[in-house]
C-alpha cells in the first residue's frame, strides 16, 4: 500500500512539474496551471500542492489557499459525467429549483455529490449566460436550455 | 448558396449544432451545393435555432428550427428563401432588430466570426485606423467626448480612467478586459465573443495605444467555455494577420493580447478581485486606493474595462465621439445593450440610447412574460439589484434615474418574474448568495450575509417576525455602508427592494396561509 501510495505521488509530482514547465513563460501562471492540472486528472489532487509550492516557490498555504477559493477546484474525482445546473435567478424565474430539487431527491443525492455507481455528479453553477433561454445547465461542457422538468430528468437517465 | 447556423452557446444549448449537421447531411443527400457558416447570434434567443440564408434580397429567416424541420425546409426550397411555416422573412425586418439602435452589435450574428474579410468588409478595423491617426491624446480626447461611462455597472467615465493611465509613467502597463460576466441575466459580454471578437481585439488595442500599454488580458469566466474557444482563435487569427504583436497594423505601436480564464468566483467581476486573480492569488478584493489605474495589475498601471465598454471604442472612433454622445439620456450617453432575461417572451439583447422606460422595455420590446401570466417585478442589473414592481416602469433607462429609485442598471441585465414569484425567497437568495460567493476579506459581507438568510429563515418560521425585520434592516445598513466591494454592499438592493415593494410576501407562513 505504502508503496502504491508513493508511486502516485511521484507521478503526481512528475506531471505537476511538466505542466508547470509549460507555464514557465507566462505571468501569473497559478490559475492556468491548476486548470491544466485539473484538465489532467479530473480534479487538483492533495499530492499537487507541495509539488506546487516548491515548483512556484509558493509556501503549501498558498497553494492551498487558492485551490480551495474558486469553485472549479474539485478536490476529488467527479463522477464520469458533470451536470452543472444553473441556480441564478433568471433560470429560477423558470422554475429551475423546483426542478432541481425533484431531480435531486428522484437520485438521492444533494448538491455537489456524485451517485453512488459514480455515473454522475449534480453541480450547481451560477449563470452560464443562457437566461434568455432558461432553464440552463452544462452536461459535460455542453450547454443545454429550455431544460423543463421533463427535460431535465431524461437528460440526467440519458447520460450513461 | 450560404446558411448562417449560429454557433452561440444559447444557440447550440438549444439545438444549433444539430441543425447544422442536419442540414449538412440533407444538402448532401439532395446533392445540393450550401455553405454553412456558423455566425454568431443576432441576440433574438427567443427565435433561436435561426437559420438564415443569403438571397439577393437580404437575409431570409427562420425560427425555432430543429434537426426535424430540415427535411421539410428542403422540401420548401428554404434555401432560396422560400416560405416555410418557419419562414420569419426579412430577418433585419423583425420589429426587435429593427427597433434597435446597433453601434455595437452592429455586426453581431450578421459576419463569420472568425473571417478578418468579413469583419473588414461590415466596417471593422476603422477604429483602429482612425485611432492611429488620431494618436494616443487624440484617442482619449474622443473617448471622454463620447460620454462613454462603464458597461460593468460603476459606470465611471472611461475616457478619465484612460487619461489616469496615459498620465501614469511606468516601465509596463497594462489593459485588462473584464469578461468575467458573472449577472444572472447578462450575456452581452459573451455575445461579442462569440459573434464579434476582432471588435473586442480592436477595442483593447486602441486603449493599449492611447495609454501606452503593450499588454494585453482578456479575464473570461470559465462558464463560457465557447467565448473562451472563440477568443484564443481570434487572438490567433489577429496575430497572424499582423493587428497583434509588433507593429500593429504596420504602425509603432506594439501589442500583444491572451485569454485567461477564471475559476468559478462570481466575486472575480470586482476589478481589484479579478487582478488578484490573474496575479494567481485567492480572488479577494484589494482595498482602494491605490485605483488600478495607478497601481492595477502586478502593481502597474491598468486599464481595466468591462468588455462592452472596450468593445464600444471601435464605433467611437471610427464614426466620431459625437455620433455616440448624440443619442442618450442626461448624463448616459451612447447607446446601452440591454438584456431581457427570465420569463419573458421575447428574451435577448436590445442595444439601444438610454432613455427608453423600463416599461417599454419588458413589455413593449420583450411581450411580457413567456409564461403568459402577469409581470410581479424585474430585477435590474444582475443578483445585486433592486427588484422592481411593475409600478415603477415609467423609470428612464439612465444611470441616475435607476439610482435615484434605490436601483442600478448594473451590466444591462433585466430579468422578469411573473406573479407565482415569492419575493421573501428571492430575498433570501440575495442573501445566500452573496455568502457563497463572498471572497471573505471584510467583515460585513462575509458575516452579515449568513446572517441575513438565517434571519430570513426566522422570519419564515414565524419567530420574532418584526424585531427580525428591523434587524435584516439594520444588517443592509451595514452591509451597505461597510463593505469593502459591491457584493457586499450591494446586496442590501435585492433584499430592501423585495422588503418594500413586496412587504407582503414577507408575513409568517403560517400568517400567509390564514390571509390566503
Amino acid at each position: 500500500m505504502e508503496m502504491m501510495s508513493s508511486q502516485t505521488e511521484d507521478s503526481v509530482s512528475q506531471v505537476v512539474t511538466k505542466i508547470v514547465e509549460d507555464h514557465r513563460a507566462l505571468e501569473g501562471p497559478l490559475l492556468p496551471i491548476l486548470h491544466a492540472i485539473q484538465a489532467q486528472f479530473g480534479f487538483v489532487p492533495r499530492d499537487a500542492e507541495p509539488a506546487l509550492a516548491n515548483a512556484l516557490n509558493l509556501s503549501r498555504a498558498e497553494i492551498h489557499g487558492v485551490i480551495s477559493f474558486y469553485h472549479d477546484f474539485r478536490r476529488e474525482p467527479a463522477g464520469r459525467h458533470v451536470l452543472k445546473i444553473c441556480r441564478a435567478e433568471a433560470c429560477q424565474s423558470m422554475g429551475s429549483e423546483a426542478n432541481a430539487k425533484r431531480l435531486l431527491e428522484t437520485l438521492g443525492l444533494d448538491w455537489g455529490e456524485t451517485s453512488p455507481d459514480g455515473r454522475i455528479t449534480i453541480e450547481p453553477v451560477y449563470c452560464l449566460g443562457l437566461c434568455a433561454t432558461s432553464p440552463s445547465a452544462l452536461l459535460d461542457g455542453e450547454p443545454v436550455g429550455r431544460l423543463d422538468a421533463a427535460a431535465l430528468e431524461s437528460l440526467v437517465m440519458d447520460a450513461a | 448558396m450560404k446558411i448562417y447556423v449560429p454557433q452561440d452557446m444559447a444557440a447550440v444549448a438549444v439545438g444549433a449544432n444539430r441543425v447544422a449537421a442536419a442540414i449538412a447531411a440533407e444538402a448532401q443527400s439532395r446533392n445540393i451545393p450550401v455553405t454553412i457558416v456558423r455566425n454568431g447570434s443576432r441576440g433574438m434567443f427567443w427565435l433561436e435555432p435561426l437559420v438564415e440564408v443569403a438571397t439577393a434580397s437580404g437575409r431570409i429567416g427562420y425560427g425555432n428550427v430543429s434537426a426535424a424541420d430540415v427535411p421539410s425546409l428542403f422540401e420548401s426550397r428554404f434555401f432560396e428563401g422560400a416560405p416555410h411555416p418557419k419562414c420569419l422573412g426579412h430577418v433585419d425586418q423583425i420589429p426587435f432588430l429593427a427597433k434597435q439602435t446597433r453601434f455595437t452589435f452592429g455586426r453581431a450574428g450578421i459576419i463569420d466570426p472568425l473571417s478578418l474579410d468579413d469583419y473588414r468588409h461590415h466596417g471593422g478595423g476603422k477604429g483602429l485606423e482612425a485611432a492611429l491617426s488620431l494618436g494616443p491624446a487624440g484617442i482619449i480626447t474622443a473617448v471622454k467626448e463620447s460620454g462613454l461611462r462603464g458597461r460593468g455597472g460603476a459606470g465611471f467615465p472611461t475616457g478619465i480612467k484612460w487619461e489616469t493611465v496615459a498620465r501614469t509613467p511606468a516601465s509596463q502597463k497594462y489593459i485588462v478586459c473584464n469578461a468575467d460576466e458573472g449577472d444572472s441575466g447578462t450575456f452581452a459580454d459573451r455575445l461579442i465573443m462569440e459573434a464579434d471578437p476582432f471588435m473586442l481585439i480592436e477595442g483593447m488595442a486602441i486603449s493599449g495605444i492611447a495609454v501606452g500599454a503593450t499588454k494585453g488580458y482578456v479575464y473570461v469566466r470559465s462558464e463560457y467555455p465557447h467565448a473562451i474557444q472563440m477568443m484564443e482563435r481570434a487572438i490567433v487569427i489577429a496575430r497572424y494577420a499582423g493587428l497583434l504583436g509588433e507593429g500593429i497594423g504596420g504602425s509603432k505601436y506594439d501589442f500583444e493580447l491572451e485569454v485567461r480564464v477564471g475559476a468559478g468566483a462570481y466575486v472575480c467581476g470586482e476589478e481589484t478581485s479579478l487582478l488578484e486573480s490573474l496575479e494567481g492569488k485567492r480572488g479577494q478584493v484589494r482595498a482602494k486606493p491605490p485605483l488600478p489605474a495607478i497601481q492595477g495589475l502586478f502593481g502597474k498601471p491598468t486599464v481595466i474595462n468591462n468588455l462592452v465598454s472596450l468593445a464600444s471604442v471601435p464605433f467611437i472612433l471610427a464614426e466620431g465621439a459625437k455620433a455616440y454622445a448624440d443619442v442618450g439620456y442626461g448624463r448616459s450617453r451612447g447607446t446601452m445593450p440591454v438584456q431581457l432575461a427570465g420569463n419573458i417572451k421575447h428574451g435577448g439583447l436590445f442595444e439601444c440610447a438610454f432613455g427608453v422606460t423600463l416599461g417599454e422595455l419588458v413589455n413593449d420590446i420583450g411581450g411580457g412574460t413567456a409564461s403568459g401570466r402577469p409581470i410581479r417585478a424585474v430585477q435590474a442589473g444582475g443578483p445585486l439589484g433592486a427588484y422592481f414592481p411593475t409600478s415603477l416602469f415609467d423609470t428612464p433607462y439612465d444611470y441616475e434615474e435607476f439610482a435615484k429609485r434605490d436601483g442600478l442598471i448594473g451590466h444591462g441585465g433585466l430579468v422578469v418574474f411573473d406573479d407565482t414569484a415569492d419575493m421573501a425567497s428571492m430575498a433570501r437568495f440575495a442573501m445566500e448568495f452573496c455568502a457563497i460567493e463572498s471572497c471573505g476579506k471584510c467583515t460585513p459581507c462575509r458575516i452579515g450575509a449568513v446572517r441575513g438568510y438565517e434571519t430570513f429563515d426566522k422570519i419564515a418560521a414565524g419567530i420574532e417576525p418584526e424585531k427580525n425585520m428591523a434587524l435584516i434592516r439594520d444588517l443592509c445598513e451595514t452591509m451597505k455602508f461597510g463593505s469593502l466591494c459591491a457584493l457586499g454592499g450591494f446586496t442590501p438592493y435585492p433584499v430592501l427592494s423585495a422588503l418594500n415593494h413586496f412587504p407582503e410576501d414577507f408575513a409568517p407562513a403560517p400568517l400567509r396561509h390564514a390571509a390566503e
